[in-house]
């Protein structure tokens, strides 16, 4: 597989070759589930990478990958320079400092009989980042910060409502001031309305705190609205990379195209957009389909795509795409 | 306009509990016509699918007060018997869930599920009603419908598990199906094979179909009218299209422009509505519910405003001055750039 051509300088994070397979047992035996097989990508400091795709595509396992909360299979993830695979639990402690992760779901992410204060006190204390005092005053500022005013600061989780509990978890993330934040998912949970809140939150953060993002999502209007760049995964690969405005105006992998016209839109007829429905649901990450992952429920699909399997190539545009007949 | 199919008629629904009463449904009012697609849009807590549940009988609370009419073919369900309401439901009357695994029993195939749910409306043998199963699978595209059938709800994938729900729901040929977060659970492209297989088993069956959803996209995409409710109240309702390019609450205004452009167009912020969704629970009532996180609130907010039609069948409850919409919308819908 040819290896992304990326300017070397300003890159905060870079992963070569991840992979990530679970063994499971199943009634024909010990079988793997190839979850995340062979992704590179680089993500630059200060931009936002969004890694979009439906579930069982294994953006969640890439993205716990990225910060070894799972251990690659194979691969490298090389974080300002240092490669954070091979280092120990201890070294990871302190190496994480640098990125932080905010999960989908802010309840089961918060402990719930921690006070807001205290729950963003804790990684600060953890790693001993000031004295008491000082951790105190960068915890309420950090609050502050979010979007709560100091009366929240003694409430539990369960007095916050979902978006509220989201910020909470944002705020406990930026405790250790890291230069990377992955969020997984983190405002699919939300309703609408909530929703653009957090996302410009985010959007905020990213400006004031040079923050630089990789942002796991479903939706792709979302990640399209947040990402720089957006990387499409599918059974466990990349099959498109490129900046956010090339990829969702003019998606040069099939798949992309498929998702991009899936989206419901608000008013359709204004838009003049031609709907193409997926036949058939996603292959499983057991048995992946013999070429081209994408093959069996691909329109354009033809007899190479079922026999070899396409890799990331770049394109003249510095697109990257993996596919025998890009769009 | 012909009869309608259900009319709804100032429809409360509260329920009392230790901190109070809650109002989850405060005086709603609408009409299904047959083989209208009607969508109810809305976030967590306006109320969309309690008002509908309740229409239904389904909610098994005895702390539970309804109030007002919910006339199905003339007649009222909220004062039906049990009887009476379980002839009307799952044979004129179905509804679909938004979890499809919680809605089908993990101890019997697709196939049991649908003949036990025509057998109970009908008196078919259980071969002829297997048979049945069998085609309704095909029509809502499970592939190997007749194998299939024997296949238990563990062993199909979240679409296919919607397709077996909707299956049930259409096996006694319902006029009305109550469609609550059906794609919500399920991804994109999954969710447009949903849709549009909603879309044409209505127009087949001619059933007319109830959407409940919090998102305008799916909205836009399947019903003639949309209704958005904040705090148990109609907001606006109205023709789809009009609603969508016309809208003219606050609340719609700021329910779109959270929504992330769709048009390949890229804004640094979103026109987010600022605050929380009123809680239920609160006892103040007595004016316009969006009004706290409403940019344009003033003193006239209060009492509750009334619902006024300002174009023909363009409902909606705002007391702001109906020629300033207009440019208040595009003030409140541009993006902001930087942060206030």
């Amino acid at each position: 597989m040819s290896e992304p051509v990326v300017d070397e300088g300003g890159l905060l994070l870079k992963a070569r070759q991840i992979a990530k397979h679970f063994p499971i047992r199943t009634s024909q035996g010990k079988q793997l589930v190839q979850a995340v097989d062979g992704v590179s990508l680089s993500v630059r400091a200060g931009e936002t990478l969004g890694l979009v795709g439906e579930s069982g595509c294994g953006k969640s396992t890439l993205g716990r990958c990225l910060v070894r909360l799972l251990d690659p299979t194979s691969g490298e993830v090389i974080f300002d320079g240092v490669d954070i695979t091979t280092k120990s639990r201890r070294e990871l402690r302190t190496l994480r400092l640098g990125f932080q992760m905010i999960f989908q779901d802010p309840y089961a992410s918060l402990n719930p009989r921690r006070r807001a204060l205290a729950t963003v006190e804790e990684p600060m204390l953890t790693h001993s980042l000031g004295t008491n005092a000082e951790i105190r005053a960068r915890a309420l500022m950090l609050l502050e910060q979010v979007g709560f005013d100091p009366s929240y600061a003694d409430r539990y989780p369960h007095e916050f409502s979902g978006g509220q509990r989201q910020r909470l978890g944002i705020a406990r993330a930026l405790a250790v001031a890291p230069k990377l934040l992955i969020a997984d998912e983190p405002v699919s949970a939300l309703d609408v309305s909530i929703q653009a809140q957090v996302l410009n939150l985010l959007s905020d953060l990213q400006r004031d705190n040079d923050l630089t993002y990789v942002f796991i999502a479903h939706d792709l209007a979302v990640v399209h609205h947040i990402a720089d760049r957006i990387g499409v995964m599918y059974l466990g690969e990349l099959v498109e990379v490129g900046s956010s405005t090339d990829v969702y105006t003019a998606p040069r992998h099939p798949y992309t195209e498929a998702l991009i016209s899936a989206i419901p839109v608000i008013d359709a007829e204004a838009e003049m957009r031609e709907r193409i429905v997926l036949t058939g649901d996603l292959p499983s990450p057991i048995d992946k389909p013999a070429g081209c992952a994408f093959n069996p429920r691909c329109h354009y699909a033809q007899d190479i795509c079922r026999t070899d399997k396409p890799t990331l190539q770049l394109l003249d545009d510095g697109r990257e795409v993996a596919c025998h007949f890009p769009l | 306009m012909s009869e309608p199919l259900l009319d709804v008629r100032d429809l409360r629904v509260s329920f009392r509990t230790r901190t109070g009463v809650v109002t989850a449904v405060d005086g709603i009012s609408f009409t299904v016509g047959p083989g209208d697609v009607v969508g109810l849009v809305g976030e967590s807590g306006s109320g969309k699918s309690v008002s509908m549940l309740s229409v239904l009988g389904l909610i098994d609370n005895p702390n539970c007060v309804i109030e007002g009419q919910a006339l199905f073919k003339g007649r009222d369900l909220l004062t039906m018997s049990d009887d009476e309401l379980r002839a009307v439901r799952g044979q004129e009357i179905a509804m679909i869930f938004q979890d499809p695994m919680t809605a089908l029993t993990p101890v019997y195939t697709a196939g049991w599920h649908i003949s036990e749910q025509i057998r109970a409306h009908e008196k078919v043998s259980k071969k002829a009603a297997l048979a049945r199963a069998v085609q309704l699978l095909d029509a809502v595209g499970i592939p190997n419908a007749a194998d299939r059938v024997n296949s238990y709800p563990h062993e199909f994938s979240g679409g296919m598990r919607q397709r077996v729900v909707i299956a049930m729901a259409l096996s006694c040929n319902p006029s009305l199906l109550i469609a609550d977060e059906p794609t919500t659970a399920l991804d994109v492209t999954i969710q447009a094979q949903i849709l549009e297989l909603l879309k044409s088993l209505q127009s087949e069956f001619g059933s007319s179909i109830v959407l409940i959803t919090h998102d305008m996209g799916v909205v836009s995409q399947m019903s003639d009218r949309v209704m958005v409710m904040y705090g148990g109240r109609l907001a606006e309702a109205g023709p789809r299209r009009e609603v969508m390019r016309n809208p003219l609450h606050p609340y719609t205004w700021g329910l779109m422009a959270s929504i992330p452009p769709t048009d390949g167009t890229r804004v640094a912020r979103l026109a987010a509505i600022p605050g929380a969704p009123i809680s239920p629970g609160d006892p103040d009532r007595d004016h316009c519910l969006f009004s706290a996180r409403c940019r344009f609130v003033s003193d006239t907010c209060r009492p509750q405003p009334e619902l006024v039609e300002h174009i023909p069948g363009h409902f909606d409850s705002c007391v702001l001055p109906f020629a300033d919409r207009v440019e208040l919308r595009r003030q409140a819908m541009t993006p902001l750039e930087v942060a206030p």
